[in-house]
């Protein structure tokens, strides 16, 4: 990092959308005239005290908002080092910190006189803030996820039909995440004039990653102002799951420029990091490509082709990372790391008996890290972990993964 | 002069409309397609495009798709496609080639290799979907210096504002998308793209070629009718999928050609 280089971190993108060489527009020539216009429509929301003054609102009144920062007293004990601290997204209205973003997307969309709103969802917890959200403001929601993760996230699904959503599961690809956001795509390519595509985390075409990232951002100010509170300084290390990365971008933009503090995402191990393929590590285990209207790591074979990663957590699963991710990996301002679905599992037990929170399986991997270096790091070493969403859907999975009977346990 | 502006320049003088046929590369598997890729020129077909197989064609239907998906699984790369252009070149010197897909596996090979190895098989122009004007640094560019034409869409939401964008370091022919949505959806409809054509003429000499729900002879005479030509590619990949010899296919491909040829 050449400070003489970079006045600040926190001054991307650039107007075509990049974050050093990542990011980008790289979306068919139906797509563009959107993506110009939502650029221009959300710069304008951007400078609007107006329509701030509603997201205030509605984050405080609807969503929850600001979550808790908890001090994990007993994990703390349990792990013997760092000081725990965990920003409590997952008692966000609909559970995750999905809904911070859906609200912006959607109040956006309002102001651009959509009717029709399209998302992708792997885990589902974009799916339910999308539907959530449409409901509330009497929008027609479609959501695209993989016929895999409709089978292995039933609840959720669930939830979204009970919001009024359409679900369509999608086949073509091998049905996954990454398989929805292509049909999205092709959806909002078909039905450009009445259609808002509210993507779910901080990747596609600019100006998504960074007005994700702009939504998301509330998670790091608040964890700021509440760790200033709590302990009279900004934390050591701050840890976030990643997937595309909205929940670990949230958390670390306001921090950027705070070069005390140290900041580590996790991506999702799988089964190992190795030639197989078998994880959702992009940073860790793949190279840059072009993606989803994106320039990002990706994981991809010899030719080009994009590989279907593997997580035991859906919300994980997805072959790629937002661009801004890939740049502030490049430039060494965080460091990523991989836990395995085995170590992710572990965490999540840990954090159910010893603070009573059932975590979902996305943020047990930033518990799972959070584990293994807090017994060697000082007592007076804060962590700040971000808890982006809570476990209840996950629990059908985490029973296959344990060997439990469900049916059995009456 | 690519041989793409040959064969436009041609096709003026003898008043003829373009017919351009679009195959998927190693679809179902590379010697069936390098069969029907060698009969294209006698069946009638002007302009070949040939596209690079892709796990995720977020601009194409299903037809598409899958058709993306069998090459894949009968081991076509990148490398083989070349090859097939560079195998077609050996006894077709005239018929242009025109490569059409998505950016990823072009910059996974490196830009300046591709582009030596695209002009040394036989390559004449690109089409790549997921490369608009604001991206021109990436492929564009470099495509035009290396002597390639670079083929641009425009579509329905190309409104005259964009178009001089869209139209600028747009060689060989202007591709025109007469439907909003993906490949093999919904079919063009001659009124619709009239005026349409019209108003890019306005903008520019190159060739208008309209693409994109295309499926019969008869579609291919009344749209080829009031532009420069069409392109047909789902309706002729539908029937590689549905396990038609390279004879069958070509067989239809003949027809299209001769609809477009009438108008």
């Amino acid at each position: 990092m050449a400070d003489d280089l970079f006045n600040s971190f926190m001054n991307g993108p650039d107007e075509k959308g990049r974050f050093g060489n990542y990011g980008g527009r790289f979306v068919s020539e139906t797509l563009m005239p959107l993506i110009l216009e939502l650029q221009a429509e959300y710069e304008k929301a951007k400078d609007d005290a107006d329509f701030w003054a509603e997201m205030e609102d509605l984050w405080t009144h609807y969503v929850g908002r600001p979550s808790p920062l908890y001090f994990a007293e007993r994990l703390t004990e349990h792990l013997g080092g760092a000081r725990i601290y965990l920003k409590r997204d997952e008692l966000n209205h609909t559970g995750a910190h999905k809904i911070n973003n859906v609200l912006g997307q959607i109040i956006l969309a309002r102001r651009m006189g959509k009717s029709r709103i399209i998302a992708e969802t792997g885990a589902g917890q974009h799916g339910v803030a999308t539907a959530t959200v449409c409901a509330k403001f009497g929008l027609q929601c479609i959501v695209y996820m993989g016929a895999h993760d409709v089978e292995r996230q039933a609840p959720n699904v669930f939830r979204m039909k009970l919001l009024g959503a359409e679900v369509v599961p999608v086949t073509s690809g091998r049905g996954t995440l990454k398989d929805a956001m292509n049909d999205a795509l092709r959806d909002w390519v078909t039905n450009v004039r009445d259609t808002f595509y509210c993507i779910g985390t901080v990747a596609g075409p600019h100006p998504y990653p960074a007005m994700v990232r702009d939504f998301q951002s509330i998670i790091g100010k608040e964890a700021k102002e509440q760790i200033l509170k709590a302990e009279g300084r900004l934390p050591d290390t701050i840890i976030a799951a990643i997937g595309g990365g909205s929940n670990a971008m949230g958390l670390f933009y306001p921090f950027l420029d705070d070069k005390d503090v140290g900041i580590i995402g996790v991506e999702a191990g799988g089964k190992g990091v190795n030639e197989k393929m078998e994880h959702c590590a992009s940073l860790t285990g793949g190279r840059p490509g072009v993606l989803h209207g994106n320039r990002t790591y990706l994981l991809q074979d010899d030719d080009g082709q994009i590989l279907e990663g593997y997580s035991i957590s859906a919300g994980l699963d997805y072959p790629g990372i937002g661009p801004e991710h890939s740049w502030l990996h490049d430039i060494g301002r965080a460091e990523y790391v991989a836990i395995t679905d085995a170590e992710a599992l572990e965490a999540f037990k840990l954090l159910c008996s010893t603070e009573g929170i059932i975590p979902a399986l996305e943020p047990s991997h930033a518990m799972a890290h959070v584990m293994k270096i807090a017994p060697e790091l000082p007592k007076d070493h804060i962590i700040v972990a971000n808890l982006c969403g809570r476990g209840d859907k996950d629990i059908f999975t985490v029973a296959k993964a344990l060997g439990t009977d469900m049916s059995g346990l009456t | 002069m690519t041989r793409i502006d040959a064969k436009f320049a041609q096709l003026r003088a003898e008043e003829k409309k373009a017919f351009v046929a679009y195959i998927m590369a190693g679809d179902p598997d590379f010697d069936s397609s390098m069969e029907v890729l060698r009969g294209l020129p006698a069946a009638g077909v002007d302009v070949i495009e040939l596209g690079i197989p892709f796990t995720d064609p977020m601009a194409d239907g299903p037809t598409i798709q899958l058709a993306g998906q069998r090459a894949l699984e009968a081991g076509q790369t990148l490398q083989k496609t070349l090859d097939m252009a560079a195998a077609f070149r050996e006894a077709d010197d005239t018929t242009p080639i025109v490569l059409m897909g998505y950016y990823n596996p072009i910059y996974n090979r490196g830009v300046d290799k591709f582009l030596e190895d695209a002009s040394a098989a036989g390559i004449d122009g690109l089409i790549i979907v997921d490369l608009p004007p604001e991206e021109d640094d990436e492929l564009c560019i470099p495509a035009q210096k290396a002597g390639l034409n670079f083929i641009r869409l425009a579509t329905p939401t190309t409104d005259d504002k964009r178009l001089p964008k869209v139209l600028t370091n747009t060689s060989g022919f202007l591709y025109y998308v007469s439907i909003t949505g993906i490949t093999g959806a919904a079919e063009a409809q001659a009124g619709d793209v009239r005026p349409e054509v019209a108003r890019i003429k306005a903008h520019t000499d190159l060739p208008v070629i309209v693409g994109f729900g295309i499926k019969t002879p008869g579609a291919a005479e009344e749209i080829a009718s009031v532009a420069d030509g069409v392109v047909v590619g789902s309706a002729i990949v539908d029937l590689i999928g549905k396990g038609k010899s390279p004879a069958e296919v070509l067989d239809f491909v003949r027809g299209l050609a001769e609809g477009a040829h009438r108008a």
